[in-house]
């Protein structure tokens, strides 16, 4: 049977997946993408630590965890849109624009 | 005492509260909508407001003439341990007798200046600075305790400083503000320091507390320096200090001619009549503390009796027509000091009333004769007025009586008060008394040859502006020349309530002032001859004035210059005040400039200042050029700090726990 642990280990194996992955790809569509498998690292371990402590408000925090994220997702990806549109590069080593 | 004699009333009293807060009202609200909305019907708020405070005053003088006296408070304003300081009035004949005086004179001056500031832009605000000015000179005749006294103190000489500058484009008229506030900030510091000591020794501002507890101080003394200093004497000198500056006594008197760069009617009613006179008040409402010492009562006699002749020495040489009269109320202000110096506090009292109403018909006279002839370059200069008689009837009937009165011609206010001053100097109990008669005595004569020097200079004789002015000047309008007469009618009446005894009079206003000030400190029996004797000589001293100047003026132009020209030394110091100006500005102000521009400027700006100002922008480009290798502008690099910012967080509360 699987316990708390399992869970918590996945979700934090899925954590640090996304951490690396945002900080190490250059593609801006895939650090959006690292930032959902972030997220749903948390969901995961909202959920587990929900079911196993029979408390129902991870469940709800989960909910709105997923409608945040799906908003994020598409204000983050007309974003990169526009500025694919603009600097015709979705690469953020080539944004530099507020390079100090 | 008072209790006997009076009823005291400890309510709170609208009417008593009204006087001061109705001009407080106006002049607030003239203030804020003046500018746009009353535009050239700003006087009418403050009129208003002057007018009904007026009446109220007439009403709690009657109140006060038939045995009532108002001490009351408003609010605590200051609670702290044992220290109480309430907004509190105290109305008894004393601050009665001046609340009638400022209130009166302060509705004729604001109607006088509907005609003599129409058409100047600043109007709405000369009625509301002038307002405030009457409230603060309330509050400070009004008061009960000496922390509202010295407020009503700083309130009047801010708006005497806002006043004198009006006309703040004119670079004079803004020094001269300047020079005002200064000067009075010396002997204010005094003041302030007077008001502390009486608070340390006594614990209580309130007079009518003060009073009674004087005895306990009036064995005290007090060691400065291996010094030992009488507590009386040096709370009261302190005091003083403030009434020097205020009343403009040497050697703080120069301000006073200087503020005559303000509008006419500000010279009338707060560099003549009210403001100036603060500091009589103020010594006479607090005499039981300067009669303790003798030592300072002398220093005020004398330090009046200095002022006064200076003054009658530096005023005949002037030519500014509003110079002369600064002058001569210099000298008339030495007189209330002297009065007040050898203990004839209701002399004093009695002078200051009369002088306020003369003095003011003076100044006014002479704005009448300015707003004639203000096309000039210099309308102010008496070489180029003469034969005015013609042309400004009213003007001339009413300045002719001021001067008569200021002369001390019987039946005019100013015959009274001064002779009341002069045979109570003479008969004093203090040993100087003597002197500060004869002092006296010469100035009279002295008054009544400058003060006729200007009638004659300006009144007779051909007018010779006709050249700097095109054409002949014209009477002022009649709201101008209205208050002229009523002003006109108090310099002659106002000295009938104190017509003395050997004439046939009962002396009114001793009698009402006793209560509060005390009987004259003079001998027990004056022999009635002597007194004749010395009216005689008194009356006898402004005619030879008056014929003096007649004399050099009118009959014999040629004398007028003999004195200047054969002696030309002393002509030239008393032209130039004595030198008072040069001297200060030898001592005080270019000392203070020296060390102001190459010690202050040199090492503590150059250094100090400039060094905190100019460091802590250099570290901010130093801390910022550094971090700039921070701003890549990659996202990346963002959320790695995210992570570490993450990760020391996480550290510290493992650490701190």
């Amino acid at each position: 049977m699987l316990s708390l642990t399992h869970y918590t280990t996945l979700s934090i194996v899925l954590f640090l997946i996304g951490l690396f992955g945002f900080i190490l790809r250059r593609n801006l569509i895939v650090m959006l993408v690292s930032l959902e498998i972030m997220l749903n690292a948390i969901i995961i371990l909202f959920a587990s630590i929900s079911h196993f402590t029979k408390d129902i408000s991870g469940y709800i925090i989960v909910f709105f965890i997923i409608a945040m994220a799906a908003a994020e997702t598409a204000i983050g990806l007309s974003l990169v849109v526009l500025i694919y549109k603009k600097l015709k590069t979705v690469y953020s080593d080539e944004i530099t624009n507020f390079k100090g | 005492m008072l209790e006997k004699s009076f009823e005291v009333m400890t309510n709170f009293n609208i009417f008593v509260f009204l006087i001061p807060f109705l001009p407080l009202v106006a002049s607030i609200i003239t203030l804020i909508f003046g500018k746009k909305y009353f535009r050239d019907k700003s006087h009418f708020l403050p009129v208003l407001a002057l007018f009904l405070s007026f009446l109220l005053s007439i009403k709690v003088l009657i109140d006060v003439i038939g045995g009532k006296i108002y001490n009351f408070d408003v609010y605590t304003w200051i609670f702290a341990s044992h220290l109480k300081v309430g907004l509190g009035f105290l109305i008894d004949p004393l601050s009665a007798l001046m609340v009638a005086m400022v209130a009166s004179l302060s509705f004729l001056i604001h109607v006088y200046s509907i005609g003599y500031m129409s058409g100047d832009p600043g109007y709405y605000r000369f009625f509301s600075y002038i307002s405030l000015f009457t409230f603060f000179m309330f509050m400070l005749c009004m008061s009960n305790n000496l922390a509202q006294l010295y407020l009503g103190w700083e309130g009047v000489g801010l708006c005497s400083y806002l006043l004198i500058g009006f006309w703040y484009e004119k670079k004079s008229a803004a020094d001269a503000g300047k020079k005002a506030f200064i000067v009075n900030r010396v002997g204010d510091f005094g003041f302030a320091l007077g008001i502390f000591m009486v608070f340390y020794y006594l614990g209580t501002l309130y007079y009518h507390e003060i009073f009674p507890k004087l005895s306990e101080i009036s064995h005290s003394y007090l060691n400065i320096l291996g010094l030992k200093v009488y507590v009386p004497f040096l709370a009261s000198f302190l005091l003083f200090c403030g009434a020097v500056g205020k009343s403009a006594q040497f050697p703080l008197h120069v301000w006073l001619p200087d503020a005559m760069e303000g509008p006419t009617p500000v010279s009338a009613l707060i560099h003549a009549a009210t403001m100036v006179t603060a500091g009589v008040f103020m010594v006479c409402r607090l005499h039981p503390l300067f009669e303790l010492s003798n030592a300072m009562m002398c220093i005020v006699a004398f330090v009046g009796a200095f002022t006064c002749f200076m003054a009658a020495t530096i005023a005949p040489t002037q030519f500014d027509i509003k110079r002369v009269i600064a002058f001569s109320t210099l000298s008339q202000l030495g007189y209330m000091f002297m009065a007040c110096g050898v203990g004839a506090f209701i002399a004093g009292m009695f002078h200051l009333f009369t002088h306020a109403y003369f003095k003011a018909l003076l100044f006014l006279g002479a704005g009448s004769v300015i707003h004639a002839l203000h096309h000039a370059p210099d309308p102010n200069d008496i070489r180029i007025m003469g034969g005015l008689k013609k042309y400004m009837p009213v003007t001339f009937w009413t300045f002719l009586i001021a001067s008569l009165s200021i002369s001390g011609i019987p039946g005019f206010a100013g015959f009274f008060s001064k002779d009341e001053i002069l045979s109570q100097a003479y008969f004093s109990q203090y040993p100087w008394g003597k002197i500060i008669w004869f002092i006296g005595w010469v100035v009279a004569a002295m008054t009544a040859f400058y003060t006729f020097r200007v009638v004659f200079r300006a009144f007779y004789g051909e007018f010779k502006g006709k050249d700097v002015i095109h054409g002949y000047p014209h009477e002022s309008p009649k709201v101008m020349t209205i208050p002229l007469i009523f002003l006109a009618i108090g310099a002659v009446i106002a000295g009938w309530i104190g017509v003395p005894e050997v004439l046939g009079g009962n002396n009114l206003i001793e009698k009402f002032l006793e209560p509060v000030l005390g009987h004259p400190k003079v001998i027990h029996e004056i022999p009635h001859s002597t007194e004749y004797l010395l009216m005689g000589l008194s009356v006898l001293a402004g005619l030879s004035g008056i014929f003096l100047a007649w004399l050099v003026y009118i009959k014999v132009p040629a004398l007028e210059t003999v004195f200047s020209r054969n002696l030309k030394l002393l002509y030239t110091f008393l032209y130039r005040k004595w030198c008072f100006d040069e001297l200060y500005h030898l001592i005080i102000i270019r000392p203070v400039l020296w060390t102001a521009r190459c010690i202050v400027s040199k090492i503590s700006d150059n250094f100090i200042i400039e060094g905190i100002v100019n460091g802590s922008a250099r570290l901010v480009n130093i801390v910022g050029t550094g971090l700039r290798y921070l701003h890549t502008g990659i996202v990346n690099y963002y959320g790695s700090f995210v992570l570490l910012g993450v990760i020391i967080y996480i550290i510290l509360y493992l650490y701190l726990k």
